[in-house]
């Protein structure tokens, strides 16, 4: 369904903060700039502040859809070291 | 004894009782000029501390501790406005406190009737929450206008990064707050309505696909701009709300939101208007807020917000957008 090609996949849903963007930060580091990471995230406080974590850390989010009422789904694309 | 001794005495009794009159100024220009507070205690003071944005340095602080153990009783109170307080300090060491802070480029704060040490949260720099730099704007206005004297009461400042408003500007006499405008750049909106979600005023609705903002609903919080994943919801201006006529004390007063989007050298020249306005228009020991209630806070807005091309808050309407709620005793 993604038109992007998707490298790597992490479900965040029922992850509280800070954990949810500790696990995609750890996530990505792993991971090589300019690949795909697609994160799964609860709506409400992790919405709030995970994009924008992600964001200050340099990546891009390339894509934001709503899988059901109560999650997003997030494709970031893996930014410079 | 020879009369030549005797002059030599009362030559040197005399130069001895200029030098002790001289101290004695130096202490007496200190107490007035504020930052050493009577106890209960006889002959003990709180010596306050000038921490403007509740900033310290290390060296301060270990400053103040060795102040504390010397002087005081090995303990500092962090007052309510910011300050490092050092109680149960004898005023004979007035003098010997002063010169330790001198060395490190500090001083005391000021009391009475003067501009006090303006607070600040920590705003934009490091804090997340923060849309305007209250630190920077804090520290310019203490720089300028620390400890002048009002000719009525006390006058107090605060600044604040963002609309959470914890340095309760609402309360200050004049209160800096800061403030965006978003703006969509609709051709990199994917229309995933995060930014619906998140703003708390309703202000945005979703539209043939894109969010719409309702201007009299938003209170420029930029939680919009924060949230979009997209950089879509970007900022088209940003400056500082500014209060006036808040207080604390026995009869509190909420300020009244007067200015939209004041840049900072806008909001230092506000402060020296706002002085020169308060001295003119104030009526013997009252607050700005107390002034406007007996004159009306239009005045003050055609007097000082208006000459100055600020963009003016007038009308009720106009404040509703930052509204507060409570027990206002009506």
């Amino acid at each position: 369904m993604s038109e992007f090609h998707i490298d790597d996949r992490l479900d965040l849903r029922g992850v509280l903060c800070p954990m949810n963007f500790v696990k995609a930060k750890l996530k990505l580091e792993e991971m090589e700039s300019g690949q795909m990471l697609e994160v799964t995230l609860d709506d409400g406080e992790p919405m709030r502040s995970v994009p924008r974590s992600i964001k200050e850390e340099g990546h891009k989010i390339v894509s934001v859809q709503k899988t059901d009422a109560n999650a997003y789904r997030l494709v970031i694309l893996r930014g410079q070291d | 004894m020879a009369p030549n001794d005797e002059t030599a005495k009362l030559e040197a009794l005399r130069s001895g009782l200029k030098k002790e009159a001289r101290a004695l100024k130096l202490d007496f220009d200190q107490l007035k000029s504020g930052g050493f507070i009577k106890q209960t205690q006889k002959n003990l003071f709180t010596v306050r501390l000038r921490c403007p944005a509740g900033q310290l340095t290390s060296t301060q602080l270990r400053t103040a501790a060795e102040l504390a153990d010397k002087y005081g009783r090995g303990e500092v109170h962090i007052s309510v406005r910011q300050s490092v307080e050092i109680p149960y300090v004898h005023y004979q060491n007035f003098d010997a406190v002063t010169a330790a802070l001198k060395e490190v480029n500090w001083s005391v704060a000021s009391c009475g009737p003067r501009v006090r040490v303006p607070g600040a949260c920590a705003g934009c720099t490091y804090n997340p929450n923060g849309v305007a730099d209250s630190q920077r704007l804090c520290l310019d206005i203490d720089r300028r206008f620390f400890g002048v004297a009002t000719g009525h009461h006390k006058f107090k400042i605060s600044a604040a990064g963002c609309p959470i408003d914890c340095p309760r500007s609402r309360g200050a006499d004049l209160g800096f707050q800061g403030e965006v405008s978003p703006r969509l750049e609709a051709a990199l909106c994917t229309g995933c309505e995060l930014c619906v979600t998140a703003c708390q005023e309703k202000a945005l609705t979703m539209a043939e696909g894109l969010p719409v903002r309702d201007d009299s609903k938003c209170n420029y919080c930029g939680d919009c701009i924060k949230i979009c994943p997209l950089d879509a919801m970007v900022a088209a201006r940003s400056g500082w709300l500014v209060r006036a006529g808040g207080k604390h004390g026995k009869h509190p007063l909420y300020s009244y939101e007067v200015a939209n989007f004041v840049s900072d050298e806008e909001a230092l020249a506000l402060v020296e208007k706002t002085m020169e306005w308060y001295k003119g228009n104030a009526d013997g020991r009252e607050r700005l807020g107390a002034t406007f209630a007996r004159v009306g806070v239009q005045k003050y807005i055609a007097d000082v917000i208006e000459p100055m091309g600020l963009q003016a808050i007038k009308t009720v309407e106009q404040r509703r957008r930052f509204w507060a709620g409570g027990n206002f005793y009506v």
